[in-house]
């Protein structure tokens, strides 16, 4: 008799019924492994979680100082009812986490979100052998295939002092975890004012008290209107279009995100910048990911999941497309991310 | 190739007026003067053709990619715009290339005699040495499809300032017709050449949308009101003894209308007329869709010409024995154009636009209720003492155009859009009730704010009841306002009606599905307005 799955996708969550413990499960659950501290991954109510180290102070700023939270450090093991589970560096943001899931020798890996070039702040993605391993698709299209992150960076920093040049503040957006500690990590030294949105500022704040290397940026709120001058900002998405930016007048917005490799997706925005920024894996990233996992079967989650899953059929890896509530993260493009 | 990549990726960044002349002086003032040329031909719309054909272009990519039809076909319809999405997949360059904008166009003529491999071979050896952008803008170039976001009178300005030409002067001379393979920037700005003078037309001057009430406009007798036809506005030239008929499309269609060849004869050599070409049998012009019919037709058949005759409204004049009147007063320039009308004897397809009697506003806009039975858009209104303008003008030329017929329909097919709205569904087609059948009648693609097509989308993502393609048929439900311009019989249409400009007017969110017009609501509006 063929044994239940190691792995199940439930209404709920990636469950592992013979462990009784949910990975990033989407509705409140007893036990639960948190891959990392995005909202769309790290969902409020749940008794008990587990997750890596790293996320430890978000988790507690965004789900409560008091949850019950266990951590580990990555390739750090514990066994329940014989099944066998560690964290591996998923590379995405800071915290991030494969969980590698093994009993009696048969190896699952789910990997929440990742990406394989190293963003220097992070730990980078370390490919984990298994016999299944379950993959996002958030950029599963040939279309999407990154620069190097430098390369970005130099694009950013002369956006950044044109504007300078230009009398104007430059308006640079992201998600507030993740994207923007990323950011300053490269972009420092500044050579200009740098402020942060309320939302930045308290993520970046959380980080730098939990030890983490990252430069003091102001918060806006404290500052006066006469230090925006050629001043770089710091800010979420979902500033635009607000009074929020009218006192960084004259200025100029750039928004940093996979999305931005399309031109519709940056003229939709109304932004005037696009830069191509992500921490997700790209085209070639996910195959070469899945290629280094040596898996035979492969789950396909949030994204073009339908699309990926038919092109690593047609490469001769068994796949199939997974329905989850992935992908929702906050500011997302949600009309891109259609399933 | 940089350079002009830049440009355009630049030109793309920013919505503001001052910005992009900014950009373009720039780029004016420093490319080599055949770069300039060519980029002067882009912008005002005169890109060579297509040089090879799109599916094969679309084939080499994919094998250079290494990817099946299917996901190329996926990737498109995430980008929306097929050069784009063949810059995206294509793997990195491995080398630079250092060629400019005309020395590609100078490449492109190697296509010309080469086979299909050679072909081959030339594009990929392209891609070879393009940066994503780069090729972006070579496929543009290769496929005939470039476009950009900036009016001819932006160039037009730009390179008035840069050259010390007035914008007049500059935007006449960039008119009409000239092939940047076959001449010069030099000989195109700066010198005048005699072969194409003879043809070149002027400038239009378009009118704005009439703001606020017409009162506002002061005193009735300053002004002049007309008809405003629905048909193409064309500039009929006649020089040296030939006749020469623009579209507002800068595009030569004399061959087109037969029927206006007796103009050569009836006007004085030294004169261009502004005008309206419209469809017209017994003494009344006929719908735009007649008129339509005629158009794109390679071939005008003896059987077009009896169905859909053609016919001239003359409504202003720009040049007369020879000279440019369009600094003379509106009134002036009218009695020029009905002496030119009078003198002619035998009149045929020549009309004149008949000026409107009024005396009072109200006078006006009594009148203007009767716009469709004159088969005319509404008014024209123009003041007495304006000069004729170049460009969209406000101030001394005003239209005032009929409200849109309207219908409530329901959404029931949608497919997604392109180019900026490419991962939205933003093509809607709308039907109407037939006893408890939902009887499609039109396409509308624009009308909706941009938080209003997110929410529509959201439903239609939510609500497909069954995908053909990219078409997803949607749970009816969501009754909008339907505006159109005309109204016809159609039998290729399976409501038997075809509604000219449909649009969006309004999301009915009032409606309930049972509430939407019938077929025969639409049956109603076709016999009062036909």
């Amino acid at each position: 008799m063929k044994r239940s799955e190691l792995l199940t996708f439930t209404a709920s969550s990636i469950y592992c019924p013979s462990a009784d413990i949910h990975i990033d499960p989407w509705k409140p659950v007893e036990r639960a492994i948190i891959t990392h501290a995005h909202s769309d991954h790290a969902k409020w109510g749940c008794k008990h979680y587990l997750a890596h180290k790293d996320s430890e102070s978000i988790l507690r700023m965004r789900l409560g100082p008091d949850i019950s939270l266990q951590t580990l450090e990555y390739g750090e093991s514990f066994t329940i009812n014989g099944v066998n589970f560690s964290l591996h560096p998923a590379g995405h943001i800071i915290g991030s986490s494969q969980v590698r899931v093994e009993q009696q020798g048969e190896i699952w890996v789910a990997s929440g979100d990742y990406k394989l070039q190293d963003d220097l702040f992070c730990p980078p993605f370390e490919a984990v052998k298994c016999h299944t391993f379950i993959t996002e698709s958030t950029f599963g299209l040939p279309i999407y295939k990154w620069k190097p992150q430098h390369e970005i960076i130099d694009e950013i920093k002369a956006w950044v002092l044109q504007n300078k040049l230009q009398g104007k503040n430059s308006i640079l957006m992201g998600y507030a975890l993740g994207k923007m500690q990323r950011l300053i990590k490269n972009l420092q030294p500044f050579d200009q004012p740098v402020f942060a949105h309320g939302a930045i500022y308290n993520v970046n704040e959380q980080l730098r008290n939990a030890g983490f290397d990252l430069p003091y940026v102001p918060p806006v709120y404290n500052a006066n209107k006469n230090d925006f001058q050629g001043a770089l900002i710091f800010a979420t998405g979902s500033v635009l279009n607000t009074p929020w930016l009218k006192r960084f007048e004259p200025y100029s917005t750039g928004y940093c995100s996979g999305w931005m490799a399309i031109r519709g997706a940056k003229n939709r925005k109304s932004i005037d910048r696009g830069f191509v920024l992500s921490d997700h894996a790209d085209w070639n990233e996910l195959n070469t990911a899945i290629d280094a996992t040596g898996a035979e079967k492969v789950y396909v989650t949030h994204g073009y999941t339908d699309t990926f899953a038919r092109w690593l059929n047609e490469r001769g890896i068994a796949s199939a497309e997974v329905k989850t509530m992935y992908g929702e993260e906050e500011e997302s493009l949600t009309e891109t991310t259609e399933a | 190739m940089k350079r002009f990549t830049n440009l355009f990726l630049e030109l793309d960044r920013t919505t503001k007026t001052n910005d992009k002349v900014a950009l373009l002086k720039a780029y004016f003032l420093s490319a080599p003067d055949e770069d300039k040329l060519w980029a002067l031909a882009l912008f005002t719309g005169r890109r060579p053709p297509r040089k090879i054909k799109t599916a094969q272009i679309q084939e080499w990519a994919i094998e250079q990619a290494h990817i099946p039809m299917w996901l190329f076909r996926e990737s498109y319809g995430s980008v929306g715009d097929l050069a784009e999405t063949i810059s995206l997949i294509l793997p990195a360059n491995t080398s630079t290339a250092e060629k400019t904008l005309s020395e590609w166009f100078a490449y492109f003529t190697q296509l010309n005699k080469a086979t299909d491999e050679e072909k081959k071979q030339l594009i990929i050896a392209a891609w070879k040495q393009l940066s994503t952008y780069e090729t972006f803008v070579f496929n543009k170039l290769l496929m005939g499809s470039f476009r950009i976001g900036v009016s001819q009178t932006l160039v037009v300005r730009a390179i008035g300032e840069v050259s010390e030409l007035s914008s007049a002067v500059v935007s006449h001379r960039v008119m009409g017709q000239w092939d940047p393979y076959l001449t010069s920037y030099k000989e195109l700005i700066y010198g005048e050449n005699s072969a194409d003078t003879t043809s070149k037309p002027y400038p239009f001057y378009l009118a704005y949308g009439l703001e606020g009430k017409l009162e506002g406009l002061g005193k009735p007798e300053d002004w002049f009101a007309e008809w405003k036809w629905d048909g193409i506005r064309s500039q009929v030239i006649v020089r040296n003894n030939e006749l020469y008929i623009w579209s507002r499309g800068e595009e030569l269609v004399t061959d087109k209308f037969p029927e206006l060849e007796s103009l050569k004869t009836q006007l004085p050599s030294g004169t261009v007329l502004d005008g309206e070409i419209v469809c017209y049998e017994n003494d009344r012009p006929l719908p735009f869709n007649i008129l339509q019919t005629r158009i794109g037709r390679k071939n005008v058949t003896k059987k077009i010409l009896t169905e859909a005759p053609v016919a001239f409204i003359a409504y202003d004049v720009m040049e007369y024995e020879g000279h440019d009147v369009r600094q003379k007063p509106q009134e002036e320039r009218r009695k020029i154009l009905e002496e030119l009308f009078d003198q002619t004897e035998i009149k045929g397809a020549f009309k004149i636009s008949p000026l409107l009697t009024f005396h009072e506003w109200d006078d006006l806009k009594n009148l203007h209720l009767q716009s469709r039975e004159h088969a005319a858009e509404g008014f024209m209104i123009k003041r007495k003492q304006a000069h004729y303008l170049t460009g969209r003008k406000k101030g001394d030329w005003w239209k005032w155009k009929v409200d849109p017929l309207s219908i409530d329909a329901v959404l029931v097919y949608a497919q997604k859009g392109s180019g900026r709205r490419a991962e939205l569904y933003t093509d809607y087609t709308f039907a109407v009730w037939e006893n408890d059948k939902l009887i499609p009648f039109a396409k509308a693609y624009s009308g909706l704010t941009d938080a209003e097509i997110r929410e529509v989308d959201r439903y239609i993502k939510q609500n497909t009841i069954e995908k053909f393609g990219p078409v997803r048929t949607v749970k009816p439900q969501l009754v909008f306002e339907i505006g159109f311009e005309g109204i016809n019989e159609s039998s290729r249409h399976k409501s038997g009606i075809a509604v000219r400009f449909p649009r969006i007017l309004n999301w009915r969110k009032d409606k309930k599905l049972e509430e939407a017009d019938t077929l025969d609501n639409l049956k109603g509006i076709l016999k009062a307005y036909k």
